[in-house]
């Protein structure tokens, strides 16, 4: 068969529509069947894998948050003990930040860039199936030790010596770390797919400055995950190497030192944050466009400011070290650091006030998200102004008022963008419309239960109370703030409550929403709700920032693909120049497999140093069947 | 929405080479990771000589041959490296396939010197941090020389079968010596690193 | 029970628990200057934030009219410009600010006072008078010192990072292990200022209080004699048996109750004991009662304390509660 089509390939210029789409479906679509389902590797479908995965562990670290405010909302409580309550902020943390917030920005942009930038799938598909199967593996991995009651108990920071080999008992500490590295793995290799997709598959004409700001922002965070993942890596790494086979890396007695553990943990730390925000300023930037009716307001600002955050994000780690007893002129330049990137932030609020004010607004559910992310991402970026001062942090420097202001920002500037981001692209991705009722219930009880619930930390800060303890003593002024915080956390809960019924609803029995509800400007809505396995019929040409826009009636495509083997454009980086008629990968079982190799060599791996040798070989084998030729016609060139 | 027809692609070529190629970008990608942890790895490695009052801790100074010793045939490799290169640029099979089995050697060859140079350290793993850190750079810069070296040999079976003459295939050993070329280039700092920055 | 003399520091007790562990209720000289500096970075936010947030609104409710396009795009693009500057103006005010506070808190003079602060899990001990002097002495959990004298801290940590803080008299400092940090005290006024481990240390990082008791030269003075002083004598029959129990049982070997045999270092010196407001780390008032439920079940008031339960009779408990009771 495959000789045949060699010598007449099927162009896509020769068929009708109708004929047209038969063909794309039979080349691109997977098959129906579970093992047909393990291979896929349609950006789609595994998006939407990552995306309903990040938001289960969205509900089990908001659990545990639940059990926390139990535990907390009245003084000496013996709910949870101290080992269970270490254990469970612990798990909050790790899964929030690793097992939630960055893979959920990832799948997003799994799931958007390809479709935003027009291409028919993502770069290296094999590698994007490979990476959500590590995730799920290093999420179970943490879960299932939790209900084996040896989850990790020392912070989602994981400070040495606390986590080190003379007080971080049994396998904790070590199945920590190596969560770390089953995260840091598969974004890595998403980030590498964003950036090639972005860089090479965009459709012929999208220059630079025509590429959407969600996309530059999610090139933007890959190019920080790029940079900061491997520290974290290395760190994790060497935890365990310190806990394993004894190296000194951690240990001051052997010329080690604790505060390099610091060092290299907030180096990625810290551009951590603007992993998690950047994609959400992208969010934020695309919704605010769409409903204010018009073009955004200062592309080119808001492109740099998005560049500028990434590369002020690693001169800022030290801000969460102000009290080691560091310098004091080591500190001053941080502290300078910390303020200025105030600035991009400031520039990126102002123009999406801008875009409001010259724009109509229309008052639909995500903008609804977005207005409430603009009052409190403010105060979280204020309060971020604060810590960024060395004897302002003196005070607050691990206390609630930290813990009240990185949650302004994750949950006031990742998590409220990330919601309207659902509500806005839920209808693209199911076909279906979630409710806009449903949606401004969610949106009132999850902005109010916020910050009823985060402001008050504020001000427990202030008044003396330290962060990650399990409980605090009746005499202290603590008492009624931490009751007051409890309850309105039951009503942030139940704004979620409201979000995830409505997604359910929705998915089951939603209004069909047709290709564009929203009238937007982007090429994800050029194509059908949801799109076909193959993206776009023909791939689009672009000649505006806002092309459903420019042209609203007529969609310019090109001709000429092969529609018998999986075909996309490959173009120039700066003009998106097309360069060639490249083949995209077919759907093979093996990505699944090396995952799973992987994983058995990175779990041995918590016992024995040997399972790095021994497990490598397998991974050997199942990435040899991965990438040899299976003589289809993708092969050809 | 309607479509209109604007762009006619049927004649680019099926495969682009070089910075045309996603591949390509993608092992840029890999790479820009890869030197991103040799950089950390070398900034901890100061870090730990800034804080330690003397250095190397408790230990003499490496020995210098095995290293140099690798350092030479690695940078030896250069110049087939490049021709391998190449020949995979002209699709030329014939070339690259014994380019490919010559690389498979000189890529190999390397690990023998490696094998004493960390008994040239003088310290063990788990003496001081001094030790944890240079084993852990040449580790780190190891494994990276058996990755490729098993690429290499895999690609060298590939180019001997039917799959062989093809211009992905071309486009894979055109990556994979620009992948050995990172690898070399990556082993420099860290042989300055552990040999030289102790006998300042 | 001589009750009289034991209400006006209990009294002090209450209220010094309620409220002074706060960096609003500054009453050192860098929590004033810092509190200062709190309020003032404070207030100018609040005034930025709510000016985004009119912006915002105006934004989203102003009228409409139907020909403002190119106008205003020109208008908005110079005030967006005038807000970046705005911006830049206040964040570089506030940089400013911070490091002048920062210049104003190291300008204090030399220290009159040096003590050495150890933390470990989970209390803290101070060390007045240097290591090996022979009037040195160690007390835990409370910390006496002079009212308007410069106090250095030296802190060091045995085992995992811990944090000294006392948010009333200044901000907080590190405690590493490997590694020696100092922090500068001077307390204004006279009073009970609590404190706790800032930093996550382990199972009980919850249960790490401090007290810091500021108090008159004379005053301090006596407190830090009758410490140099040596260890009263049981004299009642059930105390002198109660020390016979401390020196048979484990409680020697972690212990120190100097002029007698018990010399452990690795739990808090017991010499003076009774003269403390509080035991294990700030977790029970000292009362005979609080001693005997601390020595006959400590894992159960404190969950993973490295106190461990030592099997005693009621007697043999009731009489160490006695003796450490008579450990002024």
């Amino acid at each position: 068969m495959t000789e045949d089509r060699k010598q007449s390939p099927l162009m896509d210029d020769r068929l009708d529509d109708a004929e047209l789409e038969r063909h794309l479906l039979q080349s691109w679509q997977t098959p129906g069947g579970i093992w047909k389902a393990l291979a896929t590797v349609d950006h789609k479908t595994i998006a939407r894998r990552y995306i309903v995965t990040a938001f289960v562990f969205l509900i089990l670290g908001g659990l545990l948050a639940v059990a926390m405010r139990i535990q907390l909302a009245q003084p000496e409580a013996r709910i949870l003990d101290p080992d269970r309550y270490n254990q469970i902020f612990t798990m909050h943390g790790s899964t929030m930040m690793f097992l939630f917030a960055v893979p959920v920005m990832e799948a997003m942009a799994i799931y958007l860039v390809p479709l935003m930038v027009g291409t028919r799938n993502i770069a290296f598909p094999r590698l994007n199936a490979f990476s959500y199967w590590i995730i799920l593996a290093g999420g179970l991995l943490l879960w299932i030790s939790f209900a084996l009651d040896a989850a990790p108990d020392v912070g989602w920071f994981a400070y040495v010596p606390l986590s080190g080999p003379e007080y971080g008992s049994g396998k904790r500490a070590d199945i920590w770390a190596q969560m770390i590295t089953f995260t840091e793995l598969s974004a890595l290799a998403v980030a590498v797919e964003i950036v090639v997709t972005v860089f090479k598959q965009r459709a012929p004409g999208m220059s630079l400055d025509r590429i959407p700001l969600l996309v530059w922002s999610m090139l933007v965070m890959a190019f920080i995950v790029i940079m900061a993942m491997p520290a974290i890596m290395f760190a994790s790494s060497t935890l365990i190497l310190d806990r394993l086979v004894e190296t000194q890396f951690y240990n001051p007695a052997a010329g080690g030192d604790a505060l390099l553990w610091q060092h290299v943990f907030w180096f990625f730390g810290h551009p951590e944050v603007y992993i998690i925000f950047l994609p959400a300023a992208g969010m934020v930037s695309t919704i605010v466009a769409t409903f204010s009716r018009r073009a955004i307001f200062g592309y080119l600002p808001l492109v740099m400011a998005f560049i500028a955050t990434g590369i002020l994000a690693f001169g800022l780690w030290v801000h969460h070290m102000f009290v080691v007893g560091l310098p004091r002129l080591g500190e001053s330049f941080f502290t300078a650091s910390s303020m200025a990137i105030a600035v991009p932030a400031g520039i990126q609020v102002f123009c999406w006030l801008a875009t409001l004010w010259l724009g109509r607004p229309v008052f639909a559910t995500p903008l609804l998200f977005v207005i409430g992310f603009i009052v409190t991402f403010v105060i979280g970026g204020l309060t971020g102004v604060m810590v960024a001062s060395v004897p302002f942090d003196t005070q607050v420097h691990d206390t609630y008022f930290v813990v009240a202001h990185f949650h302004y920002v994750l949950v006031g500037g990742a998590v409220f963008p990330l919601l309207g981001a659902i509500y806005y692209w839920f209808p693209k991705m199911t076909g279906r419309m979630m409710s806009e009722r449903l949606g401004r219930w969610a949106f009132g009880l999850i902005f109010l239960g916020f910050n009823l619930t985060f402001f008050p930390m504020h001000i427990l800060g202030l008044l003396g109370m330290p962060r990650r303890v399990y409980t605090y003593q009746p005499d202290l002024p603590w008492g009624g703030l931490n009751l007051f915080i409890s309850l309105s956390a039951l009503l942030l809960v139940s704004g979620f409550l409201v979000f995830f019924i409505d997604v359910l609803r929705a998915w089951r029995s939603g209004l069909p929403a047709g290709p564009n509800p929203w009238k937007a400007a982007t090429l994800e809505w050029a194509t059908s709700s949801p799109p076909p396995a193959y993206n776009f019929r023909r791939i689009p040409v672009v000649d505006a920032c806002d092309p459903l826009w420019m042209h609203p009636e007529e969609l310019a495509v090109t001709a000429g693909l092969r529609v018998d083997r999986r075909e996309l454009i490959v173009s120039s980086v700066v003009e998106a120049l097309p360069e060639a008629r490249e083949s995209s990968p077919r759907d093979s079982i093996w990505p699944f497999w090396a995952a799973i190799a992987t994983s058995i060599m990175l779990i041995g791996s918590i016992f024995t140093p040997w399972a790095v040798v021994w497990g490598a070989i397998p991974v050997a084998v199942t990435l040899i069947g991965w990438f040899w030729p299976k003589g289809t016609a993708e092969d050809a060139s | 929405m309607k479509e209109r027809a604007a762009l006619d692609v049927s004649k680019l070529p099926l495969h682009g080479m070089g910075a045309a190629s996603p591949a390509w970008w993608g092992t840029c990608g890999f790479m820009l990771i890869e030197g991103s942890a040799f950089a950390l790895a070398i900034a901890i490695y100061f870090y730990l000589f800034s804080i330690a009052p003397n250095w190397p801790i408790d230990a003499p100074v490496p020995d210098l041959s095995p290293g140099s010793v690798l350092t030479l045939l690695l940078l030896a490799s250069i110049v087939p490296n490049i021709l391998v290169s190449r020949w995979a640029k002209a699709r030329a099979l014939a070339k690259v396939r014994i380019g490919l089995i010559v690389m498979s050697l000189l890529e190999a060859a390397p690990l023998a010197p490696r094998i004493f140079e960390f008994p040239a350290m003088h310290v063990s793993w788990d003496e001081n941090a001094y030790g944890s850190i240079v084993w852990t750079l040449l580790g780190l810069h190891t494994a990276h020389v058996i990755t490729d070296l098993i690429d290499t040999l895999v690609l060298t079976c590939l180019m001997f079968t039917r799959y062989g003459d093809n211009t992905r295939r071309y486009g894979d050993v055109e990556d994979n010596c620009l992948y050995w070329n990172f690898v070399i280039v990556a082993w420099l700092p860290l042989y300055v690193c552990i040999y030289w920055v102790p006998r300042l | 029970m001589k009750s009289t003399s034991a209400l006006p520091p209990l009294a002090l007790l209450v209220s010094g628990c309620s409220g002074a562990q706060s960096v609003l209720n500054a009453e050192g000289h860098a929590a004033i200057e810092l509190k200062a500096l709190i309020l003032g970075i404070i207030f100018v936010c609040a005034v930025v934030w709510l000016l985004v947030t009119i912006a915002l609104v105006l934004a989203l409710v102003r009228r409409r009219d139907r020909n403002d396009g190119a106008i205003s795009e020109r208008k908005a693009a110079a005030v967006v410009s005038g807000a970046v500057g705005a911006t830049v103006l206040v964040i570089t005010g506030l940089t400013i600010a911070s490091f002048y506070t920062t210049r104003a808190l190291s300008e204090a003079p030399g220290p009159e006072l040096t003590i050495d602060v150890t933390a470990q899990q989970w209390w803290w001990r101070f060390t007045y008078g240097g290591s090996n002097s022979a009037d040195a002495f160690a007390t835990a959990n409370e910390l006496h010192i002079p009212v308007g004298k410069v106090v250095r801290l030296r802190l060091r940590s045995s085992d995992v990072i811990h944090s000294f803080w006392v948010p009333s008299l200044a901000g907080k400092q590190d405690l590493i292990p490997g590694r020696e940090n100092t922090l500068t005290l001077r307390a204004e006024r006279p009073g009970v200022y609590r404190g706790q481990c800032a930093e996550f240390c382990g199972l009980q990082h919850s249960h790490m209080a401090l007290f810091v008791i500021a108090e008159a030269q004379a005053d301090y003075e006596r407190w830090a004699e009758r410490q140099r002083g040596p260890v009263a004598e049981p004299t009642e029959a059930e105390a002198v048996a109660g020390k016979a129990a401390f020196m048979a049982k484990q409680c020697a070997a972690c212990h120190t109750i100097r002029g007698t045999r018990a010399s452990g270092t690795t739990g808090p010196d017991l010499t003076h004991i009774a003269s403390r407001r509080t035991i294990a780390a700030g977790l029970l008032e000292n009362t005979r009662g609080s001693l005997a439920a601390w020595i006959a079940d400590p894992q159960t008031l404190k969950p993973g304390t490295h106190m461990p339960l030592v099997p005693l009779t009621s007697d043999e408990l009731r009489q160490l509660a006695v003796y450490m009771e008579g450990l002024e």
